[in-house]
């Protein structure tokens, strides 16, 4: 193991107490509690990370923070592996195993590497100009080269094995960052009284103030501000937290990384936790983010952000390098240069302005830091780590390269091109930042209602007024949500250092080629391997619109979104088309604002629980008996109930063979069962139902059938009358929900005055069906207080009575075409019933069948059924056109008169069977004129089923003609199996089409 | 994610309510059998850009139909009543 050579000896705020074991690509390192991947590599001299995206170039590590675009790493191992990574977020612990992404066959010796010797040809736009046109069939062949010789980490291939939750938070006021404007705005806001969440991403509050040496003053005041945040009890602070989306009315998704900073989460702990927060006021303390300047190989591994130098040097003890040039062109990397060069570090600093300030100087001078100011870093020279870089005369004005002055040796390149405040967030609410030229920075000007911003991320500089506006800011967020001012002083009597910060800045978005050289090698975005050639050649090729610059480059995608690329991009973009940056505009920002874990977005919401699961009150009674499950809608069904040794198909076919024999019995509980009161009740039914329910008996059913208001059928069920002013309706298992919908919507939108009330009681009442030539010696053998005789209980005949002491609703209705009954009982006495009617089944040799029979009793009907009732299809179209009313209108009488509703030669339902033999129909089927195989046919099976009664395989479908195709042979077409069958046209009812069986 | 206030129930989050139509169309009388006007009210939608009528169903919640005037731009929602307490509800 080697032995952290770049650790500084003393200072940073980690813990030397305890130190940490890890490995990277299969090689173990040490590093300590609060180092990062990143510094702890950075700690053993490993600069070498990864692989970039497109060219295989040799990458290191860039950032301090999630705007990494280099240093992507996978971690862990098997079904806990994660890509895509950034070594600088990854916090370290004990046993962490990294992997470097996309190189092979190791990162030292990637193969890919040769790819950028002909980067020119893979330029913008290869693919589409490639791989289209006459040369498009190529693709298929390349296509699976490319996708393995491009790209990031490999996906998990396992389950992730942690557990992910989700939360619910609201509060008057949401900080987001915890840097120093936004404990300061937290504390203010807090002191008044408001319930605060502050969130911040690090692991740690503080934010830039952790870059600054540890034990200096501000340390002094961020620990008596966390002290005293900590001490409100209506302030909640969350840290390894990150607002990722601002969404409308001020709802935020926040992702709290609960465990991703141990091995495993610890027991009872989730891995993350995503937590919807509604705030009332928002206060934006997000940041800044320092931006680069592009030159040539700015892409190699040592080249980083002077902010994150600083970082490394001071909260992680790290040197990243000990001969360091800086380049800058604004006065915020004298910090790092001083920080690296009281490290030790030997320090040169490029300045592209032509003059720095005295203070500067003279502290440059007496840290022994050699200064060249106009100029600027043309190249950085090295294989797989900066070793030198060519130095010019730079005049910013003109972008414009002078006489070269002596090359600097160097091992590490710290950047700052200037600052770009962190407003995603606010461009997720359609905020669109403006260009401040004084500062050369995009700024927020306006905000959405109930937002404010504060701190660095307003484009301020200077820490004490950062500080001031988030005490001003959230002390304000705090007054408009009620909170009047408390009287305390709101920030802890501790002086903040008083700092030299100019904002005195010359823009430099990029540094033209060496004069001679042609080097060409400029990587405007780091992660998505996009060069400054490829943004030229855009432009040229008429692609200006930033949106369009973006699309086809693909600057500014993948995980970094171009944090550390766009504002370079627009900046060249600008300079190439010779016109001011602010006229170009932005791309639109949206969430995420750094990658979100699917799995914690879908929380404990998989697997059985992705979806409710409704049971029968039989449910536990089917279970015992061998029920096979299946699904409809969100309810559980019995299938069929197979005795030993049977299939799926010889249980139902018994079962419904039973049916028809003797008698069986079915649970309908799922059935939508709506109640329908008032005194307006049966007019109402008159206007949703097709036939007319006003002149229904009171103690009669009837079958009902509503359209939508476009005329096409959408439910069917069965209505009974209990009283003048009481309906008890009944929809299908998947309409239920539409229907009771639709019922509540015509009530309370189009009809308000009608005088009805509509309840939906679906899970209320158990429901059987009992059915059968045998059904009514069953039923009345165990109901009481109802008369069985075929006058005094007709068809269609609904009564009261009780079972035992159970009352129940009785209903002689038939699905099956036998003689039927359908039992209602509440459902707490659901099984109770059931149990009953099975106990005196016994001497009925009753069935017990499942949806599967159902399905087989209904086909043989012609009865129709969801896979009929499917929303395209009319009444006439079921061969239900007597059930349209003419002597009243109702919902969708008028459209259902529409010419192409109307049309004769739509598909009409039809009974079908295989012209010879006997062979298995398949739904879905297209049917065709024999032979003519083309086009969309004549029509289609809808419903398959072997027939026990006609002991053959028969369907139900829709063809063009209808019934008038009787006794003609067609063909049933499935191309997905290449199948062809001859299906004779017969009529729909297969079993006893008078309807005898009902009345026996 | 809007955050919508149910006269019953007060503010709560779009994923209890379904959006459930334009509400500056009124659906034409059952015994109106002029097809123009059903398909008109069936098919036909204005797309505004700023202040809309809409229904919504607090459908997670009370079950109440509810009639909200909202911005289409920025999802400001400006009213939040009862549909059949809306102006005009119950004229003919």
């Amino acid at each position: 193991m080697s032995t952290q050579p770049y650790r500084i000896e003393r200072g940073g705020r980690i813990d030397r107490t305890l130190p940490l074991v890890f490995t990277f690509d299969g090689r173990a390192y040490s590093g300590f509690a609060g180092d990062t991947l990143a510094s702890a590599l950075l700690a053993n001299g490993v600069h070498l990370v990864g692989r970039s995206f497109k060219y295989h170039r040799p990458r290191g590590i860039y950032t301090a923070g999630l705007e990494e675009p280099n240093a992507m790493v996978s971690l862990r191992k098997g079904d806990r592996h994660e890509p895509n990574l950034t070594a600088t977020t990854v916090e370290l612990f004990d046993g962490l195993e990294a992997r470097s992404q996309n190189r092979w066959p190791s990162l030292d010796f990637d193969v890919m590497r040769v790819i950028d010797r002909f980067s020119a040809i893979f330029a913008a736009g290869f693919y589409y100009k490639t791989f289209m046109g006459p040369t498009r069939g190529a693709w298929m062949f390349y296509e699976r080269f490319i996708r393995r010789a491009a790209g990031f980490g490999e996906p998990p291939l396992a389950p992730d094995p942690d557990r992910y939750e989700k939360g619910h938070a609201f509060c008057d006021v949401l900080v987001v960052g915890g840097g120093p404007s936004g404990l300061a705005a937290a504390l203010a806001a807090g002191q008044r009284g408001a319930r605060v969440m502050l969130v911040e991403d690090g692991a740690e509050f503080g934010g830039s103030l952790l870059s600054r040496p540890a034990g200096g003053e501000t340390d002094a005041w961020l620990g008596a501000v966390v002290a005293e945040l900590a001490s409100l009890p209506n302030v909640r602070t969350m840290i390894r937290t990150t607002a990722f989306g601002a969404f409308d009315h001020r709802v935020f998704g926040l992702i709290e990384r609960v465990g991703d900073h141990l091995t495993v989460p610890m027991p009872g702990q989730p891995r993350q936790r995503y937590w919807i927060v509604r705030a009332r006021q928002v206060v934006l303390a997000t940041g800044m983010l320092e931006r680069p300047i592009v030159f040539g190989n700015n892409d190699l591994p040592g080249v980083m952000l002077a902010s994150a130098g600083r970082c490394y040097a001071n909260r992680h003890a790290v040197v990243p390098g000990r001969k360091v040039v800086v380049f800058t062109n604004n006065d915020t990397a004298y910090a790092a240069a001083l920080d690296l060069a009281a490290a030790g570090a030997d320090v040169n600093v490029v300045d592209a302005r032509c003059a720095v300030s005295v203070d500067f100087e003279r502290a440059a001078r007496q840290a022994g830091i050699a200064l060249h100011v106009g100029s600027a870093v043309a190249r950085a020279n090295g294989g797989k780590r900066v070793s030198s870089v060519d130095v010019c005369a730079f005049d910013p004005v003109r972008v414009a390269l002078g006489a070269a002055k002596p090359r600097l040796a160097c091992d590490l390149l710290l950047v700052s091109g200037g600052w770009s405040p962190t407003l995603q967030l606010l461009g997720q609410r359609g905020v669109r930042p403006v260009y401040d030229v004084k500062r050369a920075m995009f700024i927020a000007e306006k905000f959405p209602d109930g937002y404010r911003i504060a701190g660095s991320a307003s484009g301020e500089l200077a820490l004490r007024e950062r500080v001031a506006g988030g005490a001003r800011e959230g002390a304000r967020a705090a007054e408009v949500c009620g909170f009047a001012t408390s009287g305390q002083a709101t920030l802890p009597p501790i002086a903040l250092p008083d700092e030299p910060v100019s904002t005195d800045i010359v823009p430099v978005w990029m540094v033209p080629d060496l004069p001679g050289t042609g080097y060409r090698k400029k990587f405007v975005d780091l992660q998505h391997d996009v060069k400054y050639d490829d943004i030229a050649l855009a432009l040229s090729e008429g692609y200006e619109s930033v949106e369009h610059l973006k699309r086809y480059t693909t600057l500014g995608m993948a995980i970094d979104q171009g944090k550390t690329s766009n504002v370079n991009a627009l900046g060249i973009a600008a300079q190439i088309l010779g016109r001011p940056i602010g006229t170009l505009g932005t791309t639109t920002f949206r969430p995420p604002y750094r990658p979100v874990a699917i799995g914690a977005l879908a929380g404990q919401e998989t697997g059985l629980h992705f979806k409710p699961t409704r049971r029968s009150p039989m449910h536990n009674w089917h279970a015992r008996h061998g029920a096979v499950f299946a699904t409809t809608g969100l309810w559980l069904r019995p299938s069929y109930y197979p005795k030993p040794g049977e299939t799926a198909r010889d249980a139902y076919i018994r079962e419904a063979a039973g049916v028809r024999s003797g008698v069986g019995m079915v649970d309908v509980s799922s059935l939508g069962k709506i109640d329908v009161q008032g005194p307006d009740a049966a007019e109402f039914l008159n206007r949703v139902y097709t036939n007319a329910f006003d002149t229904l008996p009171v103690g009669k059913a009837r079958y009902g059938v509503m359209l939508r208001p476009d005329g096409i059928v959408v439910d069917d069920g069965t209505t009974s009358r209990l009283s003048a002013q009481h309906y008890f309706m009944t929809t299908t298992t998947l309409g239920a929900g539409k229907v009771m919908q639709f019922l509540e919507y015509l009530l309370q939108t189009a009809w308000p005055t009608l005088r009805v009330q509509v309840t939906s009681v679906t899970s209320q009442w158990a429901g059987v069906a009992v059915a059968g030539p045998r059904s009514r010696e069953l039923v009345a053998s165990v109901a009481r207080d109802v008369d069985f005789g075929n006058d005094a209980f007709p068809f269609m005949g609904v009564r009261q009575g009780r079972i035992g002491a159970i009352p129940v609703r009785l209903l002689r209705v038939s699905f099956s075409g036998e003689m039927a009954y359908e039992v209602y009982a509440p459902s707490r006495c659901g099984e109770a019933m059931w149990q009953a009617l099975v106990d005196a089944g016994r001497a009925f040799d009753l069935i017990i069948y499942g949806v599967e029979a159902l399905g087989a009793l209904r086909i043989e009907k012609g009865h129709v059924a969801g896979a009929e009732i499917d929303g395209r299809t009319t009444l006439a179209d079921m061969g239900l056109a007597r059930m349209a009313s003419r002597k009243k209108p109702f919902i969708g009488s008028a459209l259902m008169q529409r010419e192409g509703l109307a049309d004769e030669a739509r598909p009409q339902l039809v009974g079908l069977e295989a012209a010879t033999g006997d062979a298995a129909l398949r739904a879905g089927a297209i049917l065709c004129e024999p032979g003519r195989h083309h086009g969309h046919g004549i029509g289609f099976v809808s419903s398959v089923t072997f027939s026990p009664s006609l002991g053959r395989h028969v369907a139900l479908g829709f063809v063009s003609g209808g019934m008038a195709r009787e006794g003609q042979v067609i063909d049933a077409v499935f191309p997905m199996r290449g199948e062809v069958r001859a299906v004779r046209v017969r009529s729909p009812h297969f079993v006893d089409p008078e309807g005898a069986r009902l009345n026996v | 994610m809007l955050r919508i206030a149910c006269p019953y129930c007060g503010e709560r989050d779009q994923v209890e309510y379904v959006y459930a139509g334009d509400a500056t169309c009124r659906m034409p009388e059952l015994t109106d059998s002029d097809l123009d006007r059903w398909a008109d009210w069936v098919f036909i939608r204005d797309n505004p850009m700023g202040e809309h009528h809409e229904f919504w169903q607090h459908v997670h919640g009370c079950r109440q139909w509810l009639f909200v005037v909202r911005d289409t731009v920025t999802h400001e929602v400006r009213s939040v009543t009862l549909a059949r307490e809306r102006p005009g509800a119950t004229q003919p």
